[in-house]
């Protein structure tokens, strides 16, 4: 079945990308980061009790990369209705982050596709953001599917 | 450090995580809003949030992300790495109610050298229904 709204044009999107921000990592951010969850892991909170764990400090919790907030490229698509929903969020996580890391966030356009659902016509947006510490290290990448109809 | 490090001969398949409950006020979405950055009204402004046919303000779905990601980095431990989470939102929860973060191991494996346990995890209201669904994927230390 053709697609009413994701056409080839569209979907010349798929790649596109924002342009990076850097975000240096403050130890005051991590801690409040994790006072805000309430999430009293010693990793998160205790310098003295995270230099004797193998990270030798503190790091940051996993979602810790919501504060850094990346620019997202536009999507072009044209819909009759415009009601939007979060579905939801993946992460994979490779690398510890400490105080002081600076930290490249970067989105790019992975996918559009299109279904047709009991709403009618859905478009899912898939975009995945990538976080990259001073060494060039890729610590961890975020893909977030959004959905329109 | 404190709490009992788990390995990866300790865990079976089935076996339950948690629970982990918490009970998030307005001040705790209001902490979490200047934590993330996150200042969506309908978070702490109950006006707004009414006038957005929302039955008041809501939490973050990314403060649920973070409490199943608090739930995945107390089982695995300081020794373990929490390599994936998802979560999916489907229903929404408010603040004053107590929200409760559980799960499952479903698959123990070894790949590329790293023992990994896959699990089901969930965040779910007073109610049992499950607001928010996902699945995590850890590295455990191993013994041998």
């Amino acid at each position: 079945m053709a697609n009413k709204y994701v056409t080839d044009e569209v979907r010349k999107q798929i790649g596109k990308t924002a342009e990076p921000r850097t975000y240096e990592v403050e130890r005051g951010a991590i801690r409040r980061f994790a006072e805000a969850v309430g999430d009293p892991n010693p990793l998160f909170n205790n310098e003295v009790a995270a230099r004797h764990s193998r990270f030798g400090g503190i790091i940051a919790p996993p979602t810790f990369y919501r504060s850094m907030m990346a620019a997202f490229p536009e999507v072009k698509l044209e819909m009759p209705g415009n009601r939007g929903l979060d579905g939801g969020s993946d992460w994979e996580f490779f690398e510890p982050v400490r105080p002081g890391d600076r930290i490249t966030v970067q989105t790019k356009i992975a996918d559009i596709r299109e279904s047709e659902g009991r709403l009618g016509a859905m478009v899912f947006t898939t975009i995945e953001t990538s976080y990259t510490n001073q060494h060039g290290q890729l610590c961890a990448l975020q893909r977030a599917t959004g959905i329109r109809y | 450090m404190p709490g009992k490090q788990i390995y990866f001969e300790d865990v079976a398949e089935g076996a339950p995580i948690g629970p982990l409950e918490k009970e998030p006020t307005t001040q705790q979405l209001v902490k979490y809003a200047g934590a993330s950055g996150d200042f969506y009204q309908i978070h702490y402004d109950k006006d707004f949030a009414l006038k957005n046919n929302l039955p008041g303000v809501i939490l973050h779905g990314a403060l649920k992300n973070a409490f199943l990601g608090q739930l995945m980095t107390d089982f695995a431990g300081e020794l373990g790495w929490l390599r994936k989470l998802s979560v999916q939102y489907r229903g929404m929860d408010q603040p004053g109610a107590k929200v409760i973060c559980k799960g499952r191991v479903t698959k123990k494996y070894t790949e590329g050298g790293n023992h990994l346990v896959d699990c089901e995890i969930w965040l779910e209201n007073a109610k049992g229904e499950k607001t928010t669904p996902g699945s995590a994927t850890v590295i455990l230390p191993s013994r041998s």
